[in-house]
């Protein structure tokens, strides 16, 4: 008898689903507030708080590359996934084609945030 | 369909079925956050890419943030993101294991309460830490 081998991959989905939820529900609100609140109007923080040069070493530095790697990715693969379901649930078939697209929009998002922190140097 | 049945069974339509309850206008306007988490994560990828770019490309995209209409966005992804972290913790309760404590049940208000807690938390943390780092 064939061993059954095929494994579900929605754990997988649902993971970076359940991570890019919570890490939104703890840093969304503030990261918002921050880069597009406080620093253009320059309340709070320094007008100059995302100045070229800190900005440059802040992605050039592994630490700042990994939190906008992991924030830029994870808030894409939370979506993604949230918005295929509710389209389900607005009646439009979550069938192979709209998977690959939604999963594909957070793959490549992620791949292309990869690439760039890698160009932008160490 | 099948035209030729003669019973013509009774199928409940669906469209437009979460505007029957209050309930499920709401899970509609919770889901529809993802809209706003997806729009911030692509923001800040083309900010990383304006920083990739140089300079130049950066302060483009630095005062492109300080337009009217770019803070009137980022507050509406505020309020939408927010309320995602509210939906979140309010409905976690539900979707995580049942949690015991000395043989007890925690309540479901108090893991709603702890993870707004947190996220208070964390978000006074990353604006010390900014603001110590900016100064």
């Amino acid at each position: 008898m064939k061993p059954i081998s095929r494994r579900s991959h929605a754990p997988i989905f649902w993971g970076l689903f359940g991570a890019g939820g919570m890490l939104a529900a703890l840093f969304g609100p503030v990261l918002v507030f921050i880069t597009g609140i406080a620093v253009p109007l320059g309340f709070i923080v320094p007008a100059d708080a995302m100045s070229w040069p800190r900005m440059q070493a802040f992605a050039q530095h592994w630490a700042g590359k990994g939190v906008l790697f992991i924030v830029i990715a994870l808030f894409m693969w939370h979506a993604m996934h949230r918005i295929l379901h509710s389209l389900h649930d607005l009646g439009v078939h979550a069938g192979f084609a709209l998977k690959v697209a939604c999963y594909g929009l957070a793959l490549l998002a992620t791949m292309v945030t990869a690439w760039l922190l890698m160009a932008s140097g160490f | 369909m099948n035209t030729s049945d003669s019973r013509r069974p009774y199928v409940r339509p669906m469209a437009g079925w979460w505007r029957r309850n209050p309930f499920f206008v709401e899970y509609m306007i919770h889901e529809a956050t993802a809209l706003f988490v997806a729009a911030y994560a692509l923001v800040l990828l083309v900010g990383v890419m304006r920083l990739a770019q140089g300079e130049a490309a950066w302060n483009g995209w630095l005062e492109a943030l300080r337009s009217p209409a770019s803070v009137a966005f980022h507050a509406a992804l505020l309020a939408a993101i927010s309320y995602h972290c509210w939906t979140w913790f309010r409905i976690m309760p539900r979707t995580m294991p049942p949690l015991f404590v000395g043989g007890k049940r925690v309540a479901p208000a108090l893991i709603t309460a702890c993870g707004l807690a947190a996220a208070v938390v964390c978000s006074l943390a990353v604006l010390i830490l900014v603001w110590g780092a900016t100064r």
